[in-house]
């Protein structure tokens, strides 16, 4: 076996320096009945063959590389350069562990500081942790950071309408273990007025997403200011990509500002694994989940990275931590790093600019088609990269026929959402997309609502 | 020497990557929203390679060196599981496209499914929790809601040995609920006078690491879960020290309720430097339908050799945990590790990491004082203080790493002094544990003959020791240089 060093006289030796005489003797503490079961598993094979089984499963899936996509919903089909995969080949990055010994792990440390700090100027936060699963954790976990904060005396949660139908379930999840209670503005996407009337001296936050699930940019600084009026804090949700060219929440008053990072270098994978962004002011640092990276000195005097504040945290403060969290998504977070670092500030603005640009030319050319709408939950609201097109027909039945007839992957199904947005589809547009491609699908569209 | 940060190297106007040209009109902006400045540094393509490298450079991972950090598993991470994840088929499908079109991803899901449960024990198993963490909350917050359809909302007491990790508690805690730290007898066992006092109708259930943070098997493991039982309780399996067991024993054939599973331990995906990983959760027959959903299920009425598979979510589950079906890629490098050993395989890896780790016990033990001297199971903790000396288990650490070695975990299990937890996985080989105990030989002499070189360790590394207090006194989580060094045009 190529991944077991020993031979059989290695093994003798070990054993006779124990004191045994086989292998089975190490076991004698399981009880003797439950020893050694027969597993039911397939014979192992080689390398080759494995390579070949996995290949062959694969290339049964259709991909992103080889057909045109306008699917996003929280995942989102970016260019990666290639630095980011050649970062993260290097073994001495990711056959790490959590760098609880700095003196040999400075390489992770000042990635993840770096990461602490790009996204903390993108979102425009004072503090970001060095990352959690994915970003709906991370926002359950702003959302029972609020709770604490707000030590018992609030226990209402506003959750936007227009969030992540996904966000809102891991939420209400996470939500099970506390004493809190979820209140909905009911299903008018997109207005601030229902909103702030849900705020009271209850609320310990409002939840906002922008662009919001739908595509479209919310009102934060109208809605920061309402909260904080309350005394309730802001949680936004935020897309990393249209940070890159839009107004960041945290410069519009939120409080805290989450993001789900797999747009930043991080392929869709099918869903994961992905990247928590999870930021807050400076003042509440020390009720932050997950670890943070600080810079200090050695004992020479040059500068160095470790982590800190791990009274924080669960190996130290156990059931008084802030968070169960240990193992995060440093890998990933090490790909938004070296994407942010590639791209800079006027590639992540160029790329975000791309999106805009290209989703409005799909939204004015779809327009065009008979008997379509676009974002008719709120026209006239801003969108980024993302928006809805009500169809003639339910969105399942036009995507069979942008497949089957096209090779297009169409857009999300809000019908899977809710029965009665079943004709509506909400399409994404990312730099990806040519104008060819844009092109295509409304003609494809034409065709299949005919 | 420090390495720049990127906001050092910045200069303004440089750029990493060329982007295509627009090739369709432009839109107006919407009024207000656009922002002058993203805060992003500016770099060329070759700064950010060689910046990274030099990163890479100041960095240990298992493929630099030995890496005995107990509880962590750090085991060989197979290179083609690398070459899998990355196949377009995987790690470029979308989570939303139509099942039936990701047949693949499916097929693999279900059969990774199947193998865990059949490895652990248990009657199904969720993929869901993105890490091991992740699963105990599940578990919890499944337990809780098992009790709660009984009536029985009053168990909110959670049993967890005083030797556990401290997610336990912690996860605990994030449940609502509350703990009651048992103690460990001089075996370093569940102390089972203090579990029988303590089990009562209050009782939600116990968190069972299998073997415990000494590299421990509980000798009297069945009358422990029996107690449990017995006042109504569930058991809990904390599997992050699988590693010992997979392909020996099925701990779900003991009588656990539900254990969770570290893909980036036991099936050999890397740790990334703190992640992402991937913590499954297996459940027996009695609480399987609370489970995080969607998960993989056969169709019915399919072929057998065409099988065909969908999503579905089980009955009384608690919800979701993380956004789509966890953490895929990590998925399909286990899946292939799994695929690859087969039972033999997986029985041959614990036979080999619980015969490293005595080997190591042995010829560690007479140099640092092991307080629980028996045969121990895939890792094992000593007192890193040898005998007249007054060195720390931390001086100790710090030493190794100018041996070439990565320290063992320290201060960890909390009811040890001074430990060391040591856990060196199958895939080293014997020259390199001789090498080590050697090394932890002319340590525990130097300990004696030279303490100040211990004290002042590390001394062959890239920064010398780090100032942990200054770190936490003088909070600087962000770089203070913004690259805004020169005035664009």
């Amino acid at each position: 076996m190529a991944y077991i060093p020993h031979t059989d006289a290695e093994r003798a030796a070990m054993l006779q320096a124990i004191g045994l005489r086989s292998m089975t003797e190490l076991f004698t503490d399981i009880p003797e009945g439950l020893r050694f079961p027969d597993l039911d598993l397939p014979p192992p094979i080689s390398e080759m063959e494995v390579m070949r089984e996995m290949r062959s499963r694969a290339e049964g899936n259709l991909d992103l590389d080889h057909h045109p996509c306008f699917l996003g919903a929280g995942t989102y089909n970016h260019y990666i350069p290639a630095t980011v995969d050649d970062v993260l080949r290097r073994g001495e990055l990711y056959t790490s562990y959590t760098p609880y010994q700095p003196e040999l792990s400075q390489g992770m440390l000042q990635a993840m500081f770096e990461f602490q700090s790009m996204i903390c100027r993108l979102t425009g936060m004072e503090v970001s942790n060095a990352s959690h699963y994915d970003g709906a954790t991370a926002l359950a976990e702003a959302v029972l950071m609020a709770l604490g904060l707000a030590r018992g005396k609030r226990r209402k949660i506003i959750l936007s309408p227009a969030l992540h139908p996904q966000y809102r379930t891991v939420v209400e999840t996470y939500l099970r273990g506390a004493d809190a209670t979820v209140a909905d503005a009911g299903d008018t996407p997109g207005g601030a007025a229902a909103l702030e009337a849900l705020l009271d001296d209850q609320t310990a936050a409002l939840v906002l997403q922008t662009p919001n699930f739908y595509g479209q940019f919310e009102a934060v600084e109208r809605l920061a200011a309402a909260a904080h009026a309350a005394g309730a804090l802001l949680i936004a949700v935020a897309d990393p990509i249209s940070l890159g060219l839009f107004q960041a929440p945290g410069d519009q008053g939120a409080d805290m500002v989450v993001a789900d990072g797999q747009p930043l270098g991080i392929p869709p994978s099918f869903g994961g694994p992905h990247l928590g962004i999870l930021t807050s002011r400076k003042a509440h640092v020390r009720g932050l989940a997950g670890r943070l990276v600080g810079a200090t000195s050695d004992a020479a005097g040059e500068r160095g990275y470790v982590l800190t504040l791990g009274t924080r945290e669960q190996h130290i403060r156990r059931e008084r931590a802030t968070s169960n969290i240990c193992t995060n998504a440093a890998l990933t977070a090490l790909a938004a790093t070296v994407y942010l670092a590639t791209m800079g500030r006027r590639g992540l603005r160029r790329v975000a600019e791309l999106c805009y640009h290209k989703s409005h030319y799909a939204a004015d050319t779809i327009a065009r088609l008979p008997g379509v709408k676009i974002n008719p939950q709120a026209p006239d609201h801003p969108f980024f990269k993302e928006f809805v097109v009500e169809l003639a027909k339910p969105a399942a039945e036009v995507n069979r026929i942008l497949l089957a007839e096209f090779g297009i992957i169409g857009g999300y199904d809000l019908g899977r959402e809710a029965s009665d947005l079943e004709q509506r589809m909400l399409i994404a547009v990312t730099e990806m997309n040519t104008c060819a491609e844009i092109d295509q699908l409304a003609a494809a569209l034409r065709h299949a609502t005919a | 020497m420090a390495e720049p940060t990127v906001y050092e190297l910045s200069v303004a106007g440089r750029q990493g990557v060329d982007l295509p040209l627009l090739d369709v009109p432009e839109s107006p902006l919407p009024d207000g929203l656009a922002r002058a400045d993203n805060g992003l540094p500016e770099l060329a393509q070759l700064d950010v390679v060689r910046h990274f490298l030099a990163l890479s450079q100041r960095n240990f991972g298992v493929d630099t060196g030995f890496y005995p950090l107990g509880s962590c598993t750090m085991k060989y991470n197979p290179k083609i599981t690398e070459e899998l994840a990355r196949l377009p088929g995987f790690a470029r499908s979308h989570p939303l496209q139509p099942p039936e079109t990701v047949p693949g991803n499916l097929a693999l899901m279900h059969q990774l499914q199947q193998w865990l449960a059949e490895i652990g024990g248990f009657a199904a198993v969720s993929l869901q929790p993105a890490a091991g963490a992740q699963g105990e909350l599940t578990a919890l917050l499944m337990m809780r809601a098992y009790h709660a359809e009984r009536g029985e909302t009053g168990r909110n007491q959670v049993l967890i040995p005083d030797a556990a990790h401290g997610t336990n508690p912690a996860s605990t805690a994030m449940a609502g609920l509350d703990v009651l730290e048992i103690p460990s007898d001089s075996r370093g066992n569940i102390d089972r006078q203090a579990l029988r006092a303590a089990c009562d109708d209050t009782v939600l259930a116990l968190m069972l690491t299998l073997p415990n943070t000494l590299g421990l098997f509980e000798e009297e493991i069945a009358e422990v879960i029996d107690l449990v039982h017995g006042c109504g309780g569930l058991v809990y399996g904390d599997g992050a020290n699988m590693n010992a067991l997979a392909g020996v024993m099925r701990p779900g054939e003991l009588g656990l309720d539900l254990m969770h599973y570290n893909l980036h331990k036991t099936f050999a995906t890397p740790h990334g430097g703190g992640g992402p990983g991937s913590g499954p959760l297996g459940a027996s027959d009695r609480l399987r339908d609370y489970l995080p959903g969607p998960i993989v299920v056969a169709k019915p009425g399919a072929a057998l050799e065409a099988p065909e598979y969908a999503f579905s979510t089980p009955d009384k589950s608690i919800g979701r945990m993380c956004t789509y079906f966890g953490n895929f890629g990590v998925f399909v490098r286990s899946h292939a590790y799994i695929r690859m050993l087969g039972a033999a395989g997986l029985r041959d890896n614990s036979y080999h990491a619980v015969l490293n780790a005595n080997y190591l016990r042995v010829k560690l033990r007479e140099l640092y004082p092991v307080p629980f001297d028996r045969l121990n199971m895939h890792e094992f903790v000593c007192q890193g203080r040898p005998e007249g000396s007054d060195v720390r288990a931390l001086d100790v650490s710090k030493r190794l790493m100018d041996f070439g070695f990565h320290p063992p975990t320290n201060y960890f299990p909390l009811i040890v002094p001074e430990a060391l937890m040591i856990e060196p996985t199958e895939t080293e080989n014997k020259e390199t544990l001789d090498a080590f105990a050697a090394a932890m030989g002319s340590i525990a002499e130097e300990a004696l003959a030279t303490p100040e070189r211990l004290r002042t360790a590390p001394h062959e590394t890239p920064v010398r020791r780090l100032d942990e207090v200054q770190a936490a006194r003088q909070l600087v989580l962000i770089d203070p240089v913004t690259g805004r060094t020169a005035v664009e045009g």
